[in-house]
């Protein structure tokens, strides 16, 4: 067998010798084991440990049950409703988080429900050490991931001419009403009445925008205006 | 000799003989470890894990002894025993110093090549009793491992058996001359490639190709039994490592050889013990017919020119 690729002629010695060459190198130099369960190893804070949740952004939107591939999401909640903050006012509904859990013995750490999330409610931690005895102990519900956020690194800090944060921004900007420049006296915006008009608007308490769409209806388009519309 | 000092020699044989392959298995687990960058068993025992190998004696002890329905029982049984008992036998004539030997028989050379080889019989008696296809595949290819090796082994000795003119293992330490670690390399490299191949340890475990072969002759062994193939293997080891220290290194030729005598042999012995780990470590397995090339195509002829050299230079210095 002496094929032309073949090296180092053909008894191959000088590759026997450079094999314990390098296992003699090998045992020379000091061993650099990772002594793991003894000595916690140096994680880089971006790496995926497990996910926790902020519940108080969480608004219940579904995205991230919706986007994971293993379905390994659970998000229970309710509608509640709050009265008017103001006489007269409107009542609004808000979505109450009544359960989120996380499956995972099923997830696979894509971390998309985390890149999904629209009011960063879910985050990655460092923590990996949440193995359990028992499968059904690896669903963890919202207590438990509220727990790792504690754990979660701070965000790396912003570029150096980069623009504020929003947040930031908005809480140093001035109050509206402390500004030196006072806006002028205005007079109210209601709509003066037509010659011929048979309801005030202004009377009834619709908006001018109301009020302008119930005059397009009263009076018919010119038939200019019709052909207008269909060209 | 008194029958007290002969209980009181076997005993040292057989302290001897349950202390030193502890002593190699674990300087492997040790040697292994660093040479692949890591660093080997550290729990049992405290210090780097030295208790290791008892704790593992210890689960072995525990298993359940298992034999097969189909295995010839008688034979299957006493295959472990053939393997281990003639490793103590050698070691019972092996001399580390002129006066520490326990039996200091004439012709002890010859003695321990004889006895050696019986070990390998019981490898090919596990492999055909177990009733099992891959026990029989290695148990044969132990065989023939046997048949290759056994002879340039015996023509490498037979050379420096010829420079000594002696057969005894203590006279051939004694007219060790530190010009035969020249003289005879040849030969001593022939011993050591012949011997691992005979202790079917790593580049020659053919017979036992755990990833090809499952476990070859021992597959269908468990608990004490297995142990006692695998302390076969190790005191395998300490009889050859002890034997080249001996027939090739001068034995207890040393500084102060007289108080120390005892100590050197054991650290040169020592020191072939870990080159043996050393080749596991290094050198992939060989295929079966490499084997045989290896033995017949290299060894056979290296050992013979060996033999040659070695009777042409003895007759014209005589």
């Amino acid at each position: 067998m002496s094929s032309p690729a073949r090296k180092s002629g053909g008894t191959g010695i000088p590759g026997i010798l450079k094999g314990l060459a390098t296992t003699a190198r090998t045992l020379a130099t000091p061993s650099h084991t990772a002594e793991y369960p003894d000595v916690a190893p140096s994680l880089p804070p971006r790496s995926r440990g497990v996910i926790a949740l902020l519940e108080e952004n969480c608004t219940s939107c579904m995205l991230c049950a919706r986007e994971c591939p293993d379905w390994c999401i659970y998000i229970d909640s309710h509608k509640e409703t709050i009265p008017a903050a103001t006489p007269g006012g409107r009542e609004r509904q808000r979505n109450v988080l009544d359960r989120f859990a996380i499956d995972f013995s099923l997830c696979m750490y894509c971390g998309i429900c985390i890149e999904v999330c629209p009011f960063d409610a879910l985050h990655w931690s460092p923590e990996f050490e949440y193995s359990e005895l028992d499968i059904r102990d690896l669903l963890h519900e919202k207590d438990r991931l509220g727990q790792w956020m504690p754990t979660v690194p701070p965000p790396p800090a912003l570029d150096e001419h980069s623009a504020e944060p929003a947040e930031v921004a908005a809480s140093q900007k001035p109050a509206r009403g402390g500004s030196r420049l006072v806006p002028r006296e205005r007079p109210a915006r209601v709509r003066p009445a037509r010659v011929g008009d048979e309801s005030p608007s202004g009377a009834t308490g619709a908006t001018p925008r109301e009020a302008a769409a119930a005059e397009a209806q009263a009076t018919p388009p010119t038939p200019d205006e019709a052909g207008g519309d269909q060209a | 000799m008194t029958a007290v000092e002969v209980v009181l020699r076997a005993v040292g044989v057989l302290a001897a003989f349950l202390v030193l392959p502890l002593l190699v298995g674990q300087a492997e687990h040790k040697v292994m470890a660093h040479m692949q960058g890591r660093l080997g068993p550290m729990y049992a025992g405290g210090f780097h894990g030295w208790a290791q190998l008892v704790a593992d004696g210890v689960k072995f002890v525990q298993k359940e002894d298992i034999t097969p329905a189909a295995a010839d029982r008688r034979v299957f049984r006493f295959a472990p025993a053939v393997a281990l008992v003639p490793y103590l036998v050698a070691l019972a004539v092996i001399p580390l110093s002129p006066s520490v030997v326990a039996a200091d028989v004439p012709a002890s050379a010859v003695f321990v090549l004889a006895v050696t080889a019986v070990g390998i019989l019981g490898t090919l008696m596990a492999g055909w009793a177990s009733a099992n296809k891959y026990s029989l595949l290695g148990g044969m290819r132990a065989a023939a491992q046997l048949l290759s090796y056994e002879l340039p082994m015996v023509l490498a000795v037979a050379s420096v058996c010829l420079a000594a003119g002696s057969l005894s293992l203590g006279g051939i330490a004694d007219a060790w001359r530190p010009a035969w670690l020249l003289w005879q390399l040849p030969g001593a490299v022939v011993f050591l490639v012949a011997a691992v191949a005979e202790l079917q340890r790593p580049p020659f475990d053919m017979p036992v190709a755990d990833s090809e072969i499952v476990f070859g002759a021992y597959t269908e062994y468990t608990g004490l039994r297995f142990a006692f193939f695998l302390l076969a293997e190790y005191a395998g080891i300490v009889v050859m490592s002890l034997l080249f220290a001996v027939l090739y290194l001068g034995g207890w030729h040393g500084l102060f050889s007289d108080q120390l005598g005892w100590l050197w042999t054991m650290l040169k012995g020592l020191v072939v013990a870990v080159v043996v780990i050393w080749l596991r470590v290094a050198w992939p397995r060989l295929r079966e017919d490499q084997l045989q090339r290896l033995a017949w195509l290299v060894l056979v002829p290296l050992a013979l020119a060996q033999l040659a050299i070695t009777g042409v230079w003895v007759v014209v210095t005589s």
